[in-house]
């Protein structure tokens, strides 16, 4: 498996130091410009809030980062030096960028553990997931990351047996289990009660000591509590950026929120 | 916890029983078969033996499929192919054996060539004389074929309904391009009037019982090869892949590599079926590839219960016993009969006959389970 770090024998120059590096991307469907001359930097170690109203782009800037979507126009650069346009999901996921989407998708059919096991760290192929065999470290991981996300004693339930609440979580842990550079995380608090939304600001917080991550989101009081620097995204381009105080202070974007 | 080495995994409940009342099908059969006289109460008559031979040669087809449909989601309504395919390739090699003895005493050329006026043998039966040549296509064939269709349909993100009609439409060209005298392949007659295999007369009761015990043998192989796979962490991927192809890219897995790899194999297994089958059965010709025989082993695996893989077998066997008690004693019921248990399954059973037995001994261990720790089931909540 190639690492962010490892640079691809054909790639230009690396031009900037940012994990994430996002330069005038155009996506447009049917004529319906989606995303717009968007421009983002996200650096290493970081964590950002996405916001916006429905429509903004979000969810067409994450297809974009995860190879879902090929943009038209614009650059995209993993670690200054993978251009992201040109690799498939399952390349993209290879290199260290791991998506969380914004309805749980956990694999309902197979457990809880085996949930984990798909998704930890590791090779991808056809003759090594055939001859297979689960390591001690791997067990160890796996036993760690269901503290973390608290689902200990429904190991061997299946994962549709969850509470969705608690498949959030598990999808979070899966993501731990991957050990991506870069977590795009998208909604993860929607429906989820109030002592639930606390205990993922503290999940968030806690990936993001050694994981940069991006989150997109709908519910300002979990954003204020994640306390990071917040990207204003406004049909398809980004707005406003700094802290929650000083984009909410910002006159646009008062106008797009509150404004119609 | 690691996982479980494999000799373990492939003594799972469903599976070791099968496999071995199928390795001791294949020794007490014959022995009853051969040995006990035709007046003794033991005794199993030779036509018995070639149906029942022939019903494992279904199974083991049913076993492939449901590999594909039950653990990938691949539905394909085209796996008649792949065993007409690899029953093609014996069946050339039957045709060889026959030699200088058909009705038209040519030195080297099969009856229906002669009748046809071909000058020489065509190209694509090179080889056939060589049985191991013959049982290598039997496998390479259909293999080849499901790489090239899978490689250009997976890679394309075909997936569900479509793929579905595709495989369905790629079996009925396959009848009608082997309906063509030209092709070489017997045409609408097909292949037939074998002789031996191996030096053995396709007549005796001898190689009739060793046919049985091969094809039980080969349906017992086939269920622990599909086991260990899907026991193994690929199997894991391929149900992560039916039942969430998107998330399962996501988490870097190339779905196409996953799928292409579980549909060759498939289809190499429904062709050692095919193998089996047309020496028993004595004729292949085109109407083995018409669309209804793929949607009828469909019905198999789905009687049986998708996804078990021992069920798959026991749904052919039961479903083509049904098929030769009715089609004797009711012949136009048959179509009617096979229509109600489709609906009547998909119903009332749609975790097949086994997937039914399965959920209820689960829920039987889940209220044990609860009736013993009912207070920490409720904290759970």
């Amino acid at each position: 498996m190639t690492t962010i770090l490892e640079k691809p024998r054909d790639a230009a120059p690396r031009t900037t130091d940012a994990l994430l590096y996002l330069d005038a991307v155009g996506v447009s469907f049917d004529g319906f410009k989606a995303l717009d001359n968007l421009s983002l930097v996200i650096e290493p170690g970081e964590m950002r809030a996405v916001i916006g109203p429905n429509g903004a782009g979000k969810t067409t800037m994450m297809d974009v980062i995860t190879g879902k979507t090929r943009p038209d126009t614009g650059t995209v650069l993993l670690g200054g030096v993978h251009d992201l346009t040109r690799l498939d999901e399952a390349a993209i996921a290879q290199l260290g960028i791991g998506r969380k989407f914004q309805k749980p998708t956990v694999f309902e059919m197979v457990s809880v553990e085996e949930n984990l096991v798909l998704a930890l760290a590791g090779r991808r192929g056809v003759r090594a997931t055939l001859f297979h065999r689960r390591s001690a470290e791997e067990a160890r991981r796996i036993a760690e990351i269901l503290e973390i996300v608290k689902l200990e004693d429904r190991r061997p339930e299946p994962a549709g047996a969850l509470s969705h609440g608690q498949k959030q979580w598990l999808e979070i842990g899966m993501l731990l289990a991957q050990d991506p550079s870069l977590l795009l995380v998208d909604e993860p608090v929607a429906g989820m009660t109030d002592a639930e939304t606390e205990m993922t600001a503290d999940l968030l917080r806690r990936i993001n000591v050694d994981h940069t991550v991006v989150v997109v989101e709908h519910d300002m009081s979990f954003v204020r509590a994640l306390g990071v620097k917040v990207s204003v995204l406004h049909e398809g381009s980004v707005l406003a950026e700094g802290s929650l105080d000083q984009v909410s202070a910002d006159p646009r974007v008062i106008e797009v929120y509150l404004g119609r | 916890m690691t996982r479980k080495p494999i000799l373990f995994r492939l003594m799972a409940p469903h599976i070791a029983p099968a496999v071995l009342a199928l390795v001791a099908a294949a020794a007490l059969v014959p022995i009853a078969n051969l040995v006990f006289p035709a007046d003794h109460p033991l005794h199993v008559p030779t036509g018995t033996v070639v149906l029942l031979g022939k019903w494992l040669t279904y199974a083991l087809l049913a076993v492939a499929l449901d590999l594909v449909w039950g653990y990938c989601g691949i539905l394909s309504l085209g796996h008649g192919a792949f065993f007409a395919l690899g029953g093609y390739a014996m069946g050339m090699h039957l045709m060889r054996e026959i030699g200088p003895r058909g009705v038209y005493g040519h030195p080297v050329l099969p009856d229906f060539m002669v009748f046809l006026s071909f000058e020489e043998l065509p190209i694509a039966w090179w080889g056939f004389d060589v049985f191991a040549w013959a049982a290598f296509m039997a496998l390479f064939v259909p293999g080849l074929l499901a790489f090239v269709f899978g490689w250009l349909a997976f890679r394309s993100r075909v997936t569900g309904v479509y793929l579905s009609i595709i495989t369905q439409a790629g079996t009925y060209a396959l009848m009608l391009a082997f309906f063509r005298n030209e092709l070489g392949f017997g045409g609408n007659n097909g292949l037939t009037d074998f002789k031996d295999v191996l030096g053995f007369s396709l007549q005796a009761d001898g190689t009739r019982a060793a046919l049985f015990a091969l094809s039980a043998l080969a349906l017992a192989g086939g269920l622990l090869l599909a086991q260990a796979i899907v026991t193994s962490k690929l199997g894991l991927v391929l149900v992560a892949i039916r039942d969430a192809e998107a998330r399962t890219r996501f988490l870097g897995y190339r779905v196409e590599r996953f799928k292409l790899f579980v549909f060759t194999l498939s289809a190499m297994m429904a062709g050692l079926a095919g193998a089996l089958y047309v020496p028993q059965v004595g004729i292949i010709n085109p109407s083995e590839f018409s669309p209804a025989n793929s949607i009828e082993a469909v019905v198999w695996v789905a009687v049986g219960g998708r996804g078990t893989l021992s069920g798959a077998a026991l749904g052919a066997v039961l479903v083509n016993w049904a098929k030769s008690f009715l089609t004797g004693a009711y012949p136009e019921a048959w179509l009617f009969v096979l229509g109600f248990l489709f609906v009547a399954v998909t119903l009332f059973l749609p975790k097949g006959i086994l997937g039914a037995l399965r959920s209820v001994r689960l829920g039987r261990r889940a209220r044990a389970a609860q009736a013993t720790s009912a207070q920490p089931a409720e904290v759970r909540g």
